[in-house]
């Protein structure tokens, strides 16, 4: 199966009942499957005019509690910016997959990148925290699509899987395993019209469905904890974002994922999605190497790139782009002790390949 | 249910211009929303941006005040998920002709069962009386100070020619016709529209020498002719506000089955 189609599995699996896009290399294959396979599990899958109105959608149908997603690449991820903070301030769960392509502006429609990174956590305006998961295969398709919607359902939040075109387009098996959990929102079992966002020191409210005559107002101004309109006072305001900030912040440990080998080696590649792929071929030949893979993104793992930091001599973040995650590790980094922070960007639509990277680091531990 | 008990009245006072005709807008949907025996419990009020879309925030009952044009877009979802909720949208002429446009052409195309209520005041009244796609020939707005020279658009018209199940238009001075045809709507499967031209005394009167809320009242009134008449009259196929008249009455009624009962059905 491609890295797409088993998206599309693994959001069916976790009971995703709605789903709603727009056709766009190389995210096409995702909302294809979606119109067949989403009907046989007795959910609607629909095309709509464009990626607003797609995002759009699937927020309104997440306010009746079904688990909702939509599929994109760069051109249309950019279009859904303004609905994405509206459902970072609305508290609506929501999974988004970007499989990027190489921008900016149209750019390289099948070409892999990894240009995308920093727009999932600041593109759209405002404060705010979404989690961003980066799948490395196939498996991994499956697996963070079910683990996106549990994040977002859990903390309420837009929850984005952020692919590429080589991880999206690769074909391969993926294993279900047994032990799958399944989260769902709590909602909200009292009448909540006056408290529609009250909460306990979880910081998550909890969700009062549309339909259950709760009566609640809901909107994207600043609200109290009524949901009614406050848009003035500043305490409201500051009261409201930072806890939309602190849910996730709070909990990035819980969050967080990470994959690390040999963290006590003296050279540490750091990296996330296709580029690991190379990298783990790197490290099956040179044991002297460890490896840090971001899975999580945002919240950055910033616990544990502390713990390698501290011990690591040099470290190479490699991405597929011109700098983006490198910044987030090397401000941590170097807080944590190592002063040899490095960055192996590639553009272009093109993966590291494993011996680009040996020859990189060749004068510095081969 | 009775007529005030859709009321969010805890948010009163409410945020209009004395004088604003979503006043009556709002008085007359109410009246036929109790008269149609809906459940509130299972309806859901849908907005974009505007001072129209602050009209969901005084219903008692659950509403989803969105972003700026795309509360068509977020209706759907909501029906399409949850198929057993009436879903009605409040949107204004920028919401839905400019910003929101193409998913307002693309929704009456689709024809997913949902009530749309447009508030045509002709201007943007929220942020302060700018220019909108509804604008008449010549009138004034704070970004046309040599008056408008764009053609507007027909709302109801481009509704019909985009395949809408039901299009009506109504002003505030009708609110007895108006009432009769939100009824009509609220029960009619599929995409149906009604439009409502109202008087914005604070941004379209003051500027175009209507200074009080009864003038641009008066002015709807005198310009508004039936649709049935209009047929013979000339400003019809030049379409509304090109002749300065306002054509009302109910514009089509299809019987196209709602997407949502020929989803996933292959004919
Ligand atoms: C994306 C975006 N652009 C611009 C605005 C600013 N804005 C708010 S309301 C509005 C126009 C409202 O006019 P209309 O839809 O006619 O509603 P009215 O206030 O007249 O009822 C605009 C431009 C916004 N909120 N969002
Ligand atoms: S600005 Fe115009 S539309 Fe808005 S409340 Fe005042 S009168 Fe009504």
């Amino acid at each position: 199966m491609q890295g797409n189609e088993a998206c599309v599995e693994g959001a069916l699996y976790v009971g995703c009942k709605f789903f709603a896009g727009y056709p766009i290399t190389p995210a096409t294959e995702i909302t294809e499957r979606m119109a067949w396979r989403m009907h046989e599990m007795g959910g609607v899958s629909i095309q709509l005019e464009d990626e607003i109105a797609s995002i759009a959608a699937i927020i309104g149908a997440s306010w009746t509690g079904t688990k909702a997603m939509t599929a994109t690449s760069g051109p249309g991820f950019s279009l859904m910016q303004e609905n994405l903070g509206y459902a970072c301030m609305t508290e609506t769960p929501i999974v988004i997959v970007n499989v990027q392509r190489g921008g900016p502006s149209t750019g390289q429609p099948t070409k892999a990148s990894q240009g995308d990174v920093m727009q999932t956590r600041w593109g759209s305006h405002g404060d705010y925290e979404t989690i961003v998961l980066a799948p490395n295969s196939v498996q991994e398709m499956f697996d963070l699509t079910i683990e996106a919607f549990n994040l977002s359902e859990k903390y309420r939040v837009p929850t984005i899987v952020l692919s590429d075109a080589d991880i999206g387009h690769m074909r391969g098996k993926f294993t279900v395993s047994e032990d799958i959990k399944f989260i769902d929102r709590k909602y909200c079992t009292k009448h909540v019209e006056h408290n529609a966002f009250i909460c306990d020191e979880g910081l998550v409210p909890e969700f009062p469905k549309f339909g259950q005559g709760h009566r609640v107002h809901i909107t994207g101004l600043t609200h109290d904890v009524s949901g009614y309109p406050k848009t003035t006072d500043p305490e409201i305001h500051a009261k409201l974002v930072s806890r939309l900030v602190k849910k996730i912040r709070n909990h990035s440990n819980e969050i967080s994922r990470t994959e690390i080998l040999n963290p006590k080696a003296d050279t540490i590649l750091v990296t996330y999605g296709s580029p690991s792929n190379s990298v783990f071929e790197v490290l099956s030949e040179n044991h002297n190497i460890g490896l840090f893979r971001l899975i999580t993104l945002w919240p950055f793992p910033e616990t544990e790139m502390k713990q390698i930091a501290k011990t690591a001599k040099h470290i190479l973040v490699l991405e597929m782009n011109l700098g983006q995650i490198y910044w987030e590790v090397e401000r941590i980094a170097r807080q944590a002790g190592c002063q040899k922070v490095e960055l192996f960007s590639k553009i272009g639509g093109e993966i590291h390949k494993p011996d680009e990277i040996i020859k990189r680091l060749k004068n510095e531990v081969l | 249910m009775k007529f005030f008990d859709l009321y969010r009245k805890d948010r009163w006072p409410h945020m209009f211009c004395p004088g604003c005709g979503i006043g009556t807008a709002m008085n007359c949907f109410f009246r036929a929303f109790a008269e149609s025996r809906l459940n509130q419990d299972k309806t859901v009020f849908v907005s974009g941006i505007g001072c129209s879309g602050r009209i969901p925030s005084y219903i008692l009952a659950d509403s989803l005040h969105t972003t700026h044009g795309r509360p068509i877009a977020f209706a759907g979802g909501i029906k399409l998920a949850n198929p057993e909720l009436k879903v009605v949208v409040f949107t204004g002429d920028g919401d839905l002709g400019a910003i929101g446009g193409n998913h307002f052409i693309n929704g009456c195309r689709r024809n997913i069962d949902l009530t749309v209520i447009c508030i045509n005041n002709y201007i943007y009244g929220m942020t302060g009386g700018q220019v909108s796609t509804t604008t008449p020939f010549g009138y004034y707005t704070s970004t046309t100070p040599y008056g408008n020279k764009e053609y507007p658009f027909d709302l109801s018209e481009v509704a019909v020619a985009a395949g809408a199940n039901y299009v009506t238009r109504w002003t505030t001075y009708h609110v007895k016709s108006l009432t009769k045809s939100i009824k009509k709507a609220l029960v009619k499967d599929g995409f149906s529209f009604v439009e409502i031209v109202s008087q914005c005394p604070t941004q379209f009167g003051r500027r175009n020498d209507m200074i009080s809320a009864r003038q641009v009242f008066e002015w709807l009134k005198k310009n508004s002719v039936l649709h049935k008449k209009a047929h013979t009259l000339v400003e019809d196929h030049l379409d509304l506000n090109l002749m300065g008249k306002i054509t009302v009455g109910e514009f089509v009624e299809r019987n196209r089955e709602a997407y949502t009962k020929v989803i996933g059905v292959r004919k």
